[in-house]
């Protein structure tokens, strides 16, 4: 597999089936991670490593594992990457450990890494895996980063704790709730949703141009 | 008595685990066109749940504890979940037929359900002892069926409603959530 190939595996994860906002995959730390950019972007961060080391590995074993245990032996690949970075925040970054919770244990259940587990690695070699992994990482990272940003800059004024409001704005509570989670992604898919079209009129439009 | 009173009314209303604490959404948006699919997945989520909370329970602290292996608690409460969903299938299968094609359907999408693993997570932060964890494993599942029924009726009625084209499907569906989620703040008082 050549480097064009390997960087349209890459770009397929932040644009075209993003597991955020295209496929609408591991939504539960999307919402409940969502109230600062900072844990947006360490939560992002985090399952990115879960997802390149598991796709590595189980594309390494692909031919190893039986097809009829593979589900197992996939939810023991990724909860041993997920206790190896729930150790190391701990050990590292303790605030951020605290802040993110049980979310960092709930890795495992996440369905993107079940999700390219089975569609990309488990059929693949290990390097297209493994930019599979990475490119699907960075996707919801920047989808995370993105939704957090917004409730953080609404909810408190701020981003990564920098006061971007003017003084006089009066913080709107309800992003920081968790009502305003939903609400908030809901708006963010939404914009998200009629960009696409948009684009998909324009290139459409182009296309029939150029015929004619 | 009073202490498992609270367990009930915190796990079902006051914290519900899918309008405040986020856990289990992948259902309650994927499985929630139909009510009566909703119901039947809510049916077996509080069957594996109830489960869940008796099993990790024992395993934490007659293996993991003694054995000192308390970070391979993730792993371990993973695989327990997983086999126990397979058990589950399995039995539903040979002992009431009945019950296993009501609920057959939903038992493997459970395994990946971060309300199970959750409920075992925070049993064991929370230090609650057996009676307690299998209490708030129940009602929290409880608390997920109701989220997830609720949800699914007004999706049926939003069905056959004329909504604007951007917000058909999930950014409406995440819209109502939010508004179910804010009506479920107000039992926050309660406790």
């Amino acid at each position: 597999m050549n480097l064009k190939q390997l960087r349209k595996v890459f770009m397929n994860g932040i644009l075209n089936e993003n597991p955020t906002f295209r496929l609408l995959l591991g939504m539960c730390p999307t919402l409940a991670i969502s109230k600062a950019a900072s844990s947006g972007l360490g939560m992002g961060l985090a399952a990115t490593f879960v997802l390149v080391f598991s796709n590595l590995v189980i594309s390494l074993l692909r031919n190893i594992i039986p097809e009829k245990v593979r589900i197992p032996s996939f939810v023991v690949v990724i909860a041993t990457f997920v206790t190896i970075i729930d150790l190391l925040i701990k050990a590292f970054l303790p605030s951020m450990s605290s802040t993110l919770g049980i979310y960092i244990p709930l890795i495992v259940v996440n369905c993107i890494i079940f999700a390219r587990a089975e569609a990309f690695a488990f059929k693949n070699p290990p390097l297209p895996s493994v930019a599979d992994g990475l490119g699907m990482g960075l996707g919801f990272t920047m989808a995370l980063t993105i939704l957090s940003s917004i409730r953080e800059c609404v909810g408190l004024g701020t981003i990564f704790g920098m006061q971007v409001m003017p003084e006089s704005y009066q913080p709107m509570a309800f992003a920081q709730t968790s009502s305003g989670g939903f609400v908030f992604l809901g708006l963010l898919l939404l914009i998200v949703n009629a960009l696409t079209e948009a684009i998909a009129k324009r290139k459409k439009e182009k296309a029939e141009e150029e015929i004619a | 008595m009073n202490n498992l009173l609270l367990i009930v009314v915190g796990s079902v209303l006051v914290n519900n685990f899918v309008m405040s604490q986020f856990l289990g959404i992948c259902p309650f948006l994927g499985v929630s066109k139909k009510s009566e699919t909703a119901l039947g997945m809510g049916l077996a989520v509080t069957f594996v749940m109830t489960i869940a909370s008796f099993f990790t329970y024992i395993i934490e602290t007659y293996l993991l504890i003694p054995l000192h292996l308390e970070f391979m608690q993730t792993i371990a409460f993973i695989l327990v979940i997983a086999a126990l969903v397979q058990i589950v299938e399995l039995a539903l299968k040979k002992l009431s037929h009945s019950l296993y094609q009501a609920l057959g359907v939903y038992l493997p999408l459970i395994t990946t359900n971060c309300a199970v693993l959750g409920v075992a997570l925070l049993n064991s932060r929370q230090g609650y002892n057996l009676i307690e964890s299998v209490v708030n494993g129940f009602s929290a599942a409880i608390g997920f069926t109701l989220a997830i029924v609720i949800f699914a009726n007004i999706r049926e009625r939003l069905a056959r409603s004329n909504m604007p084209k951007w917000m058909e499907g999930f950014p409406g569906a995440l819209i109502i959530a939010g508004l179910m989620s804010l009506a479920f703040q107000g039992f926050s008082g309660l406790l």
